[in-house]
């Protein structure tokens, strides 16, 4: 859908109209999701975008391609995001995504395991997870509830699962697009599918304990 | 029977993520995969991992709303009659 990068600069270069509607569509979403990391509300998430597309066309004629268009994009995002959230005397919460493995958050409720002193299965299954019924699973109300899980999330949490598992990013891409460690971008990944797990397995069996 | 030696549930569940991105060295990919062998809970846990990260993947993200797509076009054009 996207042209390759050489393509798409030299037609936004050259003022190609659909070429630009069309990056703005297909990255709106995800840059959305990033924004709302630094933003104390959709609204505000919103202008910092547009806000980062006005500097994105300010800046393209010197765009040199040391990275990808979109790594670059979305990179500008982050920097307008910042800068804003400054400008507003805010705190910025990216110690929450440069951070991520400071606070404990278990994919897994303890009380879900046997106690470290069991005698045959310390840390073992207490409550082990059944099978899912699979055809529930394809049911338009399941895909809901896993939507609503997302939205749930902490941003920072929401923007990376959004990123690799709904857009289909490569760890790498996230990784430069956030500035993220490679560490850090997999604490977030796992907390965020262990989340959206947990409350599809909440939906399933909801008589679970 | 697990081993209670090696790496027990609640740490595996731990390592699901760096397991699913080859990220495991291979001391602990090995504890992990022996781990599964003889662990139903684990094996269905990574199972559940895995049809959690499919449905997500079959979800999309909204939409840009018209509003702010017009806005943008209007930006563009007003950047493509830039002093050269």
């Amino acid at each position: 859908m996207i042209p390759p990068d050489e393509e798409l600069v030299a037609a936004l270069r050259a003022g190609d109209e659909n070429a630009f509607g069309a990056v703005v569509r297909e990255w709106h979403a995800s840059l959305l999701r990033v924004a709302q990391i630094f933003t104390p509300s959709r609204a505000v998430a919103e202008e910092v975008v547009q806000e980062a597309w006005l500097r994105v066309l300010g800046a393209l004629d010197r765009f040199e391609g040391r990275s990808s268009l979109k790594t670059w994009v979305f990179r500008i995002l982050v920097n307008t995001a910042k800068t804003r959230a400054q400008r507003e005397g805010r705190t910025i919460p990216f110690s929450a995504l440069q951070d991520a493995w400071r606070v404990p958050e278990p994919a897994v409720d303890a009380g879900r395991f046997l106690p470290d002193d069991h005698p045959l299965h310390p840390g073992g299954w207490a409550v082990p997870p059944r099978d899912l019924p699979e055809e529930q699973l394809l049911a338009r109300e399941t895909r809901e509830r896993i939507a609503a899980a997302i939205e749930a999330l902490p941003a920072s949490q929401r923007a990376v699962i959004s990123l690799r598992d709904v857009e289909g990013w490569t760890s790498e891409e996230v990784r430069n697009a956030l500035d993220l460690s490679e560490v850090n971008q997999r604490v977030l990944l796992h907390r965020a599918r262990a989340r959206v797990r947990q409350a599809l397995e909440d939906y399933l069996f909801p008589e679970n304990p | 029977m697990i081993d209670v030696e090696a790496l027990n549930c609640q740490e595996l569940v731990e390592l699901v993520t760096d397991f699913l991105e080859g990220a495991l060295d291979e001391r602990d990919l090995r504890a992990f995969e022996r781990h599964l062998e003889h662990c139903d809970g684990c094996t269905e846990y990574l199972e559940q991992l895995r049809t959690t990260i499919r449905l997500t993947g079959s979800l999309t993200l909204d939409d840009l709303s018209t509003d702010a797509e017009t806005t943008l076009l209007q930006a563009f054009r007003d950047w493509r009659r830039r002093d050269p």
